[in-house]
């Protein structure tokens, strides 16, 4: 089409500037958001490179100190507390908001008369920055002024300190968490509902196939990318969760909530051990990472497996 | 068929409970903060949902009345926006024609930088901001605006170039080919041709990204003292002390929450696709 187009030729010419400055011409598009990567990098880097010294406000000129960091941390039981904290609290605030988000998309996609008023309100509780959702959570568990408590009073339960042991800490964490999530896996199940064709569907109903037997063997193999990226946003980011558990309890009662995320936060921060308190989170980047490269390589399964054969 | 007629109409019967009450779980916090929110002090013990509504915690927190609260809300609330509006615009200058180049050309260290800004995404920020936190001390920045708007790119920028990528993917690069056909020049024919259809897309993720800027707590927790800092951290700091107020602590809350809400409902269409960074595209 090009080759063809004469009255355009003279103009092109002028145009045309050298191949090299075009060869160029990517690269400083991009330029400006590269300096700003290696501007973040930079501190990354450098937090990386301090996890092998001993820094902190007592020794601000640090000696290397090896993988000592990394050894005394290892073999310290709050680690490992508070790796396990991490992890039980990822996956149960994982299961809980894709069991509830899905089963949400799936009362919304049926387009009852309610599910089409409310279905325009369901980021909201998404769109509330989780450490103020935190706050309003607090002050509805809180004993005195609390509504929580009275609205649970005639099932003779009233009187619940929720925050004040280990068990309720965590039980209203995952709580919280699943107030504020739960509409962003429903969000991306809806989305994956929707863009289903119908045809398998309509030719189900007409064999007679019962909703359960429709929702196992049909949908849900097709919808599986949508969960799975659902999946792997949520649990990603409860690995590393801080607004919630810190706004709660700061990690406690006692040492019960220290997640890895907020224990970093307190000896890099609290107590000015920054080697220590980075070198907590330079695990949890690992973790986050391996976790991630092992469920993108389940989603590449799944998506390969829902486009057939 | 009357068996099977109300076995549907049962079955509709169900859905509709059960999204009420998942809509009651939802919405009913923010419905009690706001009632807390209106409750007099001499209230505050008393009763739970029978009071007589004022707006004195308001007037009190945001500091326009003259009794005070002691924390600068008000300030805060203008840190928010200056912070998260800068950084939005800052990211949409670096990151749009990054974008554009990721999108239209293969060339080298373009899926190495476009990874690297997903992985930020994923990262813990804890990991950036305590080298920062030191950094920032020595060169003058912490508790500042410039040094705000700066880590604020570590959440703009990859969601400015991962999404709008995949709005310039969705383009035909012939749209572009025609516009230079015509005589136009590559940076005249994004900005006549290509950038009015991405408008939308470029509208949805400013208003994503700041959503996330204006929502974000750990920065601020950690880099800012008084001056820079947020609502975020501010209306948690309403519920320290030895006597907190809780009707304040939840005036507070509800004035951070606005803002997001606001935006939020004027991009419904696009949210998914923004808060999957493009994977979903709804």
């Amino acid at each position: 089409m090009s080759a063809t187009a004469a009255p355009e030729q003279k103009e092109r010419q002028v145009r045309t500037v050298s191949s090299r400055r075009r060869a160029l011409r990517p690269y400083l598009l991009v330029l400006p958001s590269l300096l700003l990567t290696i501007g973040i990098l930079y501190p990354f880097g450098l937090g990386l490179f301090y996890t092998f010294f001993n820094y902190a406000a007592a020794t601000p000129i640090p000696d290397f100190v090896g993988l000592q960091n990394y050894a005394a941390i290892f073999s310290s039981p709050e680690f490992w507390q508070s790796a396990w904290v991490t992890l039980r609290y990822a996956v149960s605030t994982t299961v809980v908001e894709t069991l509830l988000g899905v089963g949400v998309a799936l009362l919304l996609f049926r387009g009852s008369m309610a599910g089409r008023v409310l279905e325009r309100v369901l980021i909201v509780p998404l769109m509330i920055a989780p450490v103020i959702a935190t706050i309003m959570w607090s002050l509805m568990l809180q004993p005195t002024v609390g509504v929580i408590n009275y609205l649970l009073s005639p099932l003779g339960l009233g009187g619940v300190e929720w925050t004040d042991s280990p068990r309720g800490a965590f039980l209203s964490a995952v709580l919280i968490d699943a107030w504020i999530f739960t509409p962003f896996v429903a969000l991306l199940a809806l989305a994956g509902m929707r863009s289903l064709p119908r045809d398998p569907f309509e030719a189900a109903a007409v064999d007679g196939a019962g909703y359960w037997f429709t929702f196992r063997k049909l949908m849900l193999p097709m919808l599986w990318p949508y969960i799975l990226v659902a999946v792997i946003f949520r649990f990603m980011d409860s690995l590393k969760m801080f607004d919630v558990i810190y706004a709660l309890t700061r990690g406690g009662p006692g040492d019960s909530m220290m997640v890895l995320q907020v224990r970093g936060y307190q000896e890099a921060i609290l107590y000015t051990n920054f080697s220590v308190g980075l070198t907590y989170t330079i695990v949890i980047w690992a973790a986050v990472f391996i976790a991630t490269r092992l469920l993108v390589g389940v989603f590449g399964r799944a998506q390969a497996r829902a486009a057939g054969p | 068929m009357d068996d099977r007629k109300s076995r549907i109409q049962a079955s509709n019967v169900v859905t509709n409970a059960l999204t009420i009450a998942y809509f009651v779980f939802a919405l009913f916090p923010v419905f009690w903060i706001l009632l807390l929110s209106l409750k007099p002090d001499e209230q505050l013990f008393t009763t739970y949902f029978v009071f007589d509504p004022t707006l004195d915690n308001y007037k009190t927190v945001l500091g326009l009345s003259g009794g005070t609260s002691g924390i600068p809300f008000a300030r805060f609330f203008v840190n928010s926006l200056v912070i998260s509006f800068g950084a939005v615009a800052i990211a949409l200058v670096v990151g749009v024609p990054a974008a554009y180049a990721a999108a239209r050309w293969k060339f080298r260290g373009s899926e190495s930088l476009l990874f690297t800004l997903l992985s930020f995404r994923f990262a813990p920020e804890l990991t950036v901001i305590i080298p920062l936190y030191v950094i920032y001390q020595k060169l003058g920045l912490f508790d500042s605006y410039v040094g705000m708007i700066w880590v604020y790119q570590l959440i703009a920028l990859p969601f400015v170039v991962w999404i709008l990528r995949s709005y310039f993917q969705d383009l035909s690069p012939e749209l572009e080919q025609s516009a230079l056909l015509d005589g136009y020049t590559r940076i005249r024919a994004f900005f006549l041709v290509v950038a009015p259809l991405v408008r939308p897309g470029i509208a949805a993720v400013s208003l994503i990204s700041f959503i996330f800027a204006w929502n974000n707590f750990v920065f601020p927790l950690i880099l800012t003292a008084s001056d820079a800092q947020t609502v975020t951290v501010g209306s948690l700091s309403f519920l320290g002390g030895n006597k907190p107020n809780y009707n304040f602590t939840a005036a507070a809350a509800l004035i951070a929450a606005i803002p997001p809400l606001i935006l939020a409902f004027s991009i419904q269409r696009y949210l998914v696709r923004g808060l999957s960074f493009g994977a979903v595209k709804g």
